[in-house]
Parts: structure tokens; sequence; C-alpha cells
């Protein structure tokens, strides 16, 4: 097995009076798919948006390839190729499908102010925009590409969100339950494409509800509960551990809205 | 592919747009310079919109492109962008007036570029301004960001109204000159100014439909749709924010010089909350995330205004200004409901609307000519 290429190590955050996550410490690799799991309120969530570099830990460090991550801005942490979706669908309301997925080309392109100014982007803007349409193709929703993207029914604008989060290329993608609020049609579809992403040596992480897609897909698992690390393992391992059966007791084990 | 299709038609609209203001532009100066048979542009509309207001409508769309640029497309409320407005009126009437007779720089500032030398101090100083005041206010969402913008307003008025020494206070300050380029050509009477301006403003429009045609005005309006979001796909949403400000402040000052070498007089009133939330709604009129609303909205407030002014008390006997004012909200109001995207944006869906309606009776008239099945069930009662 490779290296690790993100590395969690004592991550921290509380909220007041609250401890949101306490001490979390995990490791993930290029090509593994890795499921943080845990019932409503173990700080999933927030475990991302510290990744992410929407949320400064409070202690503790994060490793990407072997650099520090935490404490960068959320733009300098895409910069550093990682993407991510929400768990309520954040698209750009004002812009058309395709607009949306040409956003998530954003790092690759060049053109400042100026170039902007003087209407020298045309031939960026070709190839963004050719980018963005095969990467439409691939998750289904070329036909739509014109459309406002608010018009679309959810599943499809959690695979839109998707869509532009790979249009990065990223090689670490954060997926903040993608399946909440999906029927049992648009769950198959979303995650027959979370697993092609498997077969391009990207390092995913998966926050999820849905037990099935959890154990189809992932790699390993983590299980937070009140904001520690509960256990860690493979899915199988995982499934049987009692610990992780009694945190979920009372829990609905599969879809649980978002 | 369909949508290659699509943004090059949307590339070839703003061309064509371009020409025909352009054309226009250069058709209306004409017939003023030339007056064939005694005509002049007013006479165009019996007497209600003079070619002075044209130059009016220029010197505004410039600012209301840049208001729009920060509004409309990377979402941030400015009420106060009269401000930037008057900070380059100020700056254009002080370096040309008081400099002067305070003989700074007596060499230079006698010489036909130092006031378009001031144009350019005035955007430096404007967009310098913008940056510092900007760097803590676009922390503000929404309202916040609405009130900041209002009080940045009224502070830079009263600075205004109340500089005696510097801005000449409530009087202002007068007797600012013409602009020229270089010792022969004068840009004065009214006729030759209204090419420099309307040429100004037909090149902001031009650099405005670039950047939103481009990576920097997706990322604004990508920070206007999600900020978050846009944060999460590599945008500097704080760096983006500023930038804008900046630019749009320029934009402003520029138009604010323009304005105070047309009047030859700066007084505070044209710089003051009144005159920001009328360039709000000039933006909201014509469309808020439209370059071509902007000139729109513009030209649409001025001349409802002077038709009024015209017209007022034909529609009603004995009305006065109060009437003309009352008129004017209503038709605000009227719009707000009825095309709250803006003019440009309602009048295009009506147009699309009334086609397909054209479209779907021609449709459903074939259909009903061809199946004859309906009638056999009909008359098999």
């Amino acid at each position: 097995m490779s290296e690790p290429f993100l590395e969690v190590d004592t991550l921290c955050k509380s909220f007041g009076g609250v401890t949101a996550v306490n001490e979390v410490s995990f490791e993930a690799r290029l090509g593994q798919t890795v499921a943080v799991i845990g019932p409503n309120g173990a700080g999933k969530t927030t475990l991302f948006n510290m990744i992410s570099g929407l949320l400064p830990p409070d202690e503790g460090q994060i490793w990407l390839n072997g650099q520090r991550m935490d404490g960068n801005p959320p733009h300098k942490v895409a910069d550093m190729g990682v993407a991510r979706t929400f768990q309520n669908v954040q698209l750009f309301g004002n812009m058309t499908v395709l607009e949306n997925v040409m956003m998530g080309r954003y790092r690759y392109e060049r053109s400042g102010f100026i170039r902007s100014a003087l209407g020298l982007t045309h031939q960026e803007e070709g190839q963004t925009r050719a980018a963005a349409l095969r990467r439409l193709k691939r998750v289904g929703l070329a036909d739509k590409a014109g459309l406002a993207a608010p018009s679309l029914p959810l599943g499809e604008q959690r695979l839109l969100e998707l869509a532009r989060a790979l249009a990065a290329e990223p090689r670490l993608l954060l997926l903040d339950e993608p399946t909440a609020g999906l029927n049992a049609v648009e769950t198959v579809r979303l995650a027959a494409t979370v697993s092609r992403i498997r077969a391009n040596d990207v390092c995913v992480l998966l926050v999820e509800h849905d037990m099935s897609l959890v154990m189809s897909v992932a790699d390993w698992i983590v299980v937070l509960n009140y904001g520690e690390k509960l256990a860690e393992g493979r899915p199988e391992d995982i499934q049987n551990d009692p610990r992780v059966v009694e945190a979920y007791l009372g829990q609905e084990n599969g879809n649980s809205a978002a | 592919m369909e949508l290659g299709k699509q943004s090059r038609r949307s590339t070839y609209q703003n061309v064509v747009g371009i020409i025909v203001l352009v054309v226009a532009v250069v058709a209306v100066g004409w017939l003023e310079i030339v007056q064939p048979f005694g005509l002049r542009f007013r006479d165009l509309t019996g007497g209600m919109v003079t070619f002075d207001t044209l130059i009016r409508i220029g010197i505004f769309t410039i600012v209301v492109v840049g208001l729009n640029l920060l509004m409309g497309y990377a979402g941030q409320i400015s009420l106060g962008q009269a401000a930037f407005y008057g900070l380059g009126a100020y700056f254009s009437a002080i370096m040309t007036t008081l400099a002067i007779r305070h003989d700074v720089l007596p060499v230079m500032s006698r010489s036909w570029w130092w006031p378009w030398l001031a144009i350019l101090g005035g955007m430096a100083l404007t967009g310098g301004f913008a940056y510092l005041i900007g760097r803590p206010i676009l922390r503000l969402r929404g309202n916040y960001l609405a009130m900041a913008t209002l009080g940045v307003g009224i502070v830079l008025y009263t600075l205004f109204r109340e500089g005696d020494n510097i801005t000449g206070g409530s009087d202002g300050i007068s007797g600012i000159p013409r602009l020229a380029i270089g010792e022969g050509l004068k840009l004065w009477p009214i006729e030759r100014y209204y090419f420099l301006v309307w040429g100004v403003a037909i090149l902001v429009i031009i650099i405005a439909l670039n950047i939103v045609n481009s990576r920097v005005g997706r990322a604004l309006r990508a920070i206007h749709g999600s900020e978050v979001a846009a944060n999460v796909s590599g945008v500097n949403t704080t760096r983006s924010k500023l930038q804008i400000l900046v630019v749009s402040a320029m934009i402003a000052s520029l138009a604010g010089s323009l304005y105070a070498h047309f009047q030859a007089l700066v007084a505070p009133s044209p710089f003051g909350f009144v005159a920001s939330v009328t360039l709000v709604c000039m933006a909201a009129v014509g469309g808020l995330a439209s370059i071509w609303g902007a000139l729109f909205g513009v030209a649409f407030v001025f001349v409802v205004k002077e038709v009024l002014r015209a017209r007022m008390h034909d529609l009603l006997h004995g009305a006065g200004g109060e009437h003309e004012l009352i008129a004017y909200g209503l038709i605000l109001i009227l719009i707000m409901i009825f095309m709250p995207q803006g003019v440009v944006q309602g009048l295009t869906e009506i147009y699309q609307g009334w086609k397909k309606g054209r479209q779907q009776t021609t449709r459903a008239r074939d259909k009903t000519e061809s199946s004859p099945r309906y009638q056999l069930i009909d008359e098999s009662n």
C-alpha cells in the first residue's frame, strides 16, 4: 500500500461549550474510499468543514501529501487538489447546469482581470466549456446543459454538484451525504457514479447514512460518535463490531432524511 | 455542439448591440451638428428629451454599469455609489480650479493635459478609498452591507457639504474648465462633449461585457450564487469582492469627472443619498445582472422623468411637481411588480412568449385539421 495521502491528526473543535470533534485521527490513501459514519451530531460535517478549510481546528493538524493543510482558507485548500459536495446542495442557482460545472474548472483557468477586460479569453472559455460538457456527459446530464440549475430535481442537482467537484480533477474528494433526500432510483444512479470515481486514483472521503451504499463502496470505515472516533476498520469488521451496533441502536439503518 | 452555438450567439448579440449603439450615437450626434432642415434631436422627441439629457444618460450609464457589476453580478449591495461618483467630480473640480488659484505646480496645471491627469488621479484616489473601506465592509452581508455603504455615502456627502475651504461647502466649486485634446481641439461645444461621453460609455460597456463573459465574471456570479461553494471551488472571494468594488468605484469616479467638466460646477446635492438610491433604481429597472440593462435602465428613468415633466399637466389638470414624483414612483412600483427581473429581461420574456404562442397556435391548428377520428367519435353519439 502507498503512503497515506491524507493524515488527520488529533483534530479538536468546540463551539462554545459543546465539543463537536474530540481528538479525531485517521489516514486515507490515494485510490482508497473511506466512509465516515456515525449517528447524527457525531461531528462528521464539522470534520469535513475543517478538512476543506471552512473551519479552523482548535487543535490538531491536517496533512495532505506531506503538506500542512489546516489553517489554509478554503480557496487555498481547493488549490491543493481538494473538492467537496455539501449536505445541503450548494449549486450556483443563478447559473445554468453547464456554467456550474465550468466553475469546477476555475483553478485550471488562467485569465486574470486584465485579460478578461480586454476580451482575450475566447480560447480559454472554449476549452473550459468543452471540458465541462465532457464531464456532464459522463454523469448523464449533457442534455440538460442549458437549463437553469435550480430547475433540476434534487437527484440531478446532487449529480450536478458531484460533476462540478469532479471537473476540478481533485485528488481528495469529500462527499457529504450525497444520497440524502434521494429516492431509490436516484440513489442507485449516484452510487454508480461514485463507484466509477474509485478507478481514478482519487482519495474519496464519504459521509453517508445509507449503509448499503457504504458497504458496497467503502474500502475503510471510520466510525464517529459524540465527536470521538469509536472504531475504524474494514466494512466487514465494522458491520459486526458490537460498539458500532450499540451506537446505532434506536437509529434507522438505511436511508435517513438529511 | 448546440452549446457552442449558444455562446457564439450571445457574443454575436453583444457585437450587434455595440454596433447598433455606435451607429445610433453617431447618427444623433451628426444630426445635432449638421441640423438638416433645422431639425435637432429634441424635435425627434417632441421637445421632451433634449441633447443635454442624452449626455446625462451617457454619464449615468457609466456609473450604473459599474454598479451592475458590483450588485447584479457579485451580489454586493451598494447604497453609497454616488459617493464614489462625487469623489471623482470633486477631485477633478479641485485640481482644475483651486490648484490653479493657489498656483500649485503652475506650469503643469495650466496645460491641456492637466485635467486628464486629474481624471486619472481621481480614479486612483477613489479606487484607493474603496479598497480601504472595502476590506472591513465586505465582510458584511445583505442588509448590514447595505447600511454600511449607506453610512459611507452619508459621511462623504457631509464632507463635501462641510469642507468649505476645499470643497466650497454648499455652494460647491464653479468655473471648472472644459476638456481639450492638445492645444487646438477643445471638447466643447456640447456636441463635441457628447461624443467624448458616449465614447467613454461605449468603451466601459465593452469592457464590462468582456468581464462578464469571462472567468472573472463567472467567479463573480458564483460568489453571488453561493459564496461558500465559490470558496471551495478555488475563488478567493474576499479578494474578488474587493476587486470589483474598487473597479466599480473607479468607473463611478470617471463618470463624476466627466460630469464636472460638463456642468462646470459641482455642488454636494447630486452626490447624496437620493442620488445613490436613484442609481440603484436605474440598475434594478434595467435588470441587475445585465450590462445592457444598465443602459436601458438609465435611459428609461430619464425619459420617463422628462416625459412626465412635459406632459403631466396634460394628463391631470393642475398637476405639478409633486404629482410627477407620485407618477414616477408608481411607474417604478409597477415595473418591480410585473418585471422584477428588469425591463430588458421582461421585454425579452414577453417577446419569447409571443413567439412561442404563435408556434403553439400553428401547431394546434395543424393537429385538429389532421385528426378526423375525433369527429367520428363525436358523431357516433
